[in-house]
């Protein structure tokens, strides 16, 4: 397998404050993975450098074998977390998702012939195209998430980075976004993305990281989320449940009888 | 003294040269502010408007001091304030707003000093702090053209980087957009845009000017494109409007014009809230 990303000793910090420390990963062209933590472990801080936004103080980072330098990598879409969008901006759909074509037609105002039919297709193949002239304030989480989604897609990525695309929606559109993600996947997008959500990980991703500003561990989440791994990452002690195959994770809360919380647990599932 | 027009008499303003300019400066101006406008306004950038047009106010005292030209002198001191305004907000803890608090009132205290230590040239300044229409010259006229073209064509080639980066700088960076020389530009044309209004519209008004438009086109519409397209219109026919109002009701034109952009900011204000509240009336009915 082909490396797309590699991170190699690489640390980062906001003045004294380390926020990445010595971290070095790998990922390949083709693969799919959730990296976790808790807030302030430096996930998004992770995302940036790869993305080229900040420079590590130490180490390098490689996307495509080239390192960046001052350069962002080309060929990769990014979905950032919608809580930083400005809602009340005058775009509708269209023109947010044709923003995503500004590498491939950047000279004149108005969309070639080529960007519509690219957009058109996204637009359907995300099952918004009905909202194509819709301001984007007026859309639900789910379909939200799915504009910025196609405007990454657009711009036809090898790779694919989205920070927190679970957050602020209901766990059906989770579900949705998550399996949306994994048929991109099939088509040859390499995806890394951030969750807080680790039993969607469980449930739907292949590969986990865990990083709390160093790398704790990284595999599938069956080798990863465990009990130890988990509560190394998340500096607390975590539950994790095997039930008919599948796998729950639950921070143990404080003041409360184990055997209460599992109860509460696989009562929900 | 108001003049009531007869019959002819819309016609009566044209036979002045001075009117005939003022008029074409006023509607270049107007069209200018409301084409730049759109991007000041989404970028919260609102406050710029009128810091800077103070900023440049004494780069012109010292062109004038310097005896340099005062396109050039006005033109390059307010460029430097743009920038010095986004570096100082970028690369230190301080906020925009309060960089443009200091870099802005600082310079325009630097006219001040310099307009009370040489009181030769007060009036002069007048004209800059609150427009003179009747000093509009055909050279002053073709300078505002060329600043409306320049920016124009900057707005036409840079369109998608422009539109991006006033969306979210930090992802069109990510997709290949040079944020920094794209904030270097526009801070380029911010500050032609208003040395070209100065004289029009003076230092104090140019704010309003830049920004009603922009803020009207907003009300009436969701689309980014309409909304260059309505705010550029808003204000090439306020500054046409204005100007026939400054004649008739023998006022100041920038006045004019700019209470006449609040007047149709206000309207535009009442027709939404009548649309929304009909709307929601009409719903509870069908409901």
């Amino acid at each position: 397998m082909r490396a797309l990303v590699e991170l190699e000793n690489v640390s980062f910090g906001y003045g004294e404050a380390r926020v990445i420390e010595d971290v070095s990963l790998r990922l390949d062209s083709g693969q799919y993975a959730a990296l976790v933590g808790p807030s302030g472990a430096g996930k998004t801080t992770l995302l940036k450098l790869v993305l080229g936004m900040l420079d590590a103080t130490q180490g390098e980072v490689r996307v495509g074998g080239r390192p960046l330098r001052d350069r962002p990598p080309a060929r990769v879409g990014y979905v950032p977390q919608l809580e930083t969008v400005d809602w009340n901006f005058p775009m509708t759909v269209e023109e947010v998702v044709l923003l995503g074509r500004i590498r491939r037609s950047w000279r004149w105002p108005w969309a070639s012939r080529e960007d519509r039919r690219c957009v058109r297709q996204v637009l359907e193949q995300l099952g918004i195209d009905s909202l194509s002239r819709h301001h984007i304030r007026n859309l639900s989480g789910g379909q939200q998430q799915r504009v910025f989604l196609a405007r990454a897609l657009v711009a036809e990525p090898d790779l694919l980075v989205l920070d927190e695309p679970t957050t602020g929606v209901d766990a059906r559109t989770v579900d949705s976004v998550l399996h949306l993600l994994a048929s991109l996947n099939r088509k040859g997008i390499t995806i890394l993305m951030t969750t807080h959500d680790l039993n969607a990980v469980a449930a739907h991703v292949p590969w986990a990281i865990c990083l709390n500003r160093r790398l704790i561990a990284q595999g599938t989440p069956e080798e990863v989320f465990t009990e130890e791994i988990l509560s190394e990452t998340y500096e607390g002690e975590m539950l994790v449940l095997r039930q008919d195959g599948m796998l729950f994770v639950h921070q143990k809360p404080h003041g409360h009888a184990y055997s209460d919380v599992m109860s509460e647990v696989l009562s929900n599932e | 003294m108001s003049k009531a027009p007869s019959t002819f008499g819309l016609l009566e303003p044209f036979q002045y040269e001075f009117f005939r300019n003022g008029m074409l400066a006023a509607v270049l101006v107007g069209a200018l502010c409301g084409l730049i406008g759109v991007y000041i306004v989404l970028r919260g950038m609102s406050y710029i408007g009128h810091g800077l047009s103070h900023a440049i106010f004494g780069g012109a005292v010292v062109a004038f001091v310097m005896t340099w030209n005062f396109y050039l002198g006005a033109g390059a001191w307010g460029f430097i304030a743009a920038v010095l305004i986004n570096q100082t907000a970028r690369r230190t803890k301080i906020n925009a707003d309060a960089a443009i608090g200091v870099v802005t009132t600082a310079s325009f205290a630097i006219g001040i000093a310099l307009v009370s230590r040489y009181r030769n040239f007060t009036r002069s300044f007048d004209a800059a702090l609150f427009g003179n229409v009747l000093g509009v010259t055909p050279r002053d006229v073709l300078a505002i053209a060329a600043v409306l073209l320049m920016v124009g064509f900057i707005i036409f080639f840079g369109y998608r980087q422009l539109l991006f980066s006033t969306f979210d700088a930090e992802v069109a960076a990510v997709y290949g957009v040079r944020t920094q020389w794209v904030e270097t530009l526009f801070a380029l044309v911010l500050a032609a845009a208003i040395i070209a209004s100065m004289q029009i519209l003076g230092v104090t008004l140019i704010a309003a000017a830049l920004v009603i438009p922009a803020i009207t086109a907003r009300l009436l519409t969701d689309s980014f494109n309409r909304m260059l397209l309505l705010s550029t219109l808003c204000g090439a026919l306020t500054g046409f409007f204005g100007m026939y109002l400054s004649y008739y009701v023998d006022v100041a034109s920038g006045a004019s014009i700019v209470l006449l952009q609040a007047s149709v900011f206000g309207a535009a204000l009442s027709a939404v809230s009548l649309q929304k509240r009909v709307g929601s009336r009409l719903l509870r009915t069908l409901q």
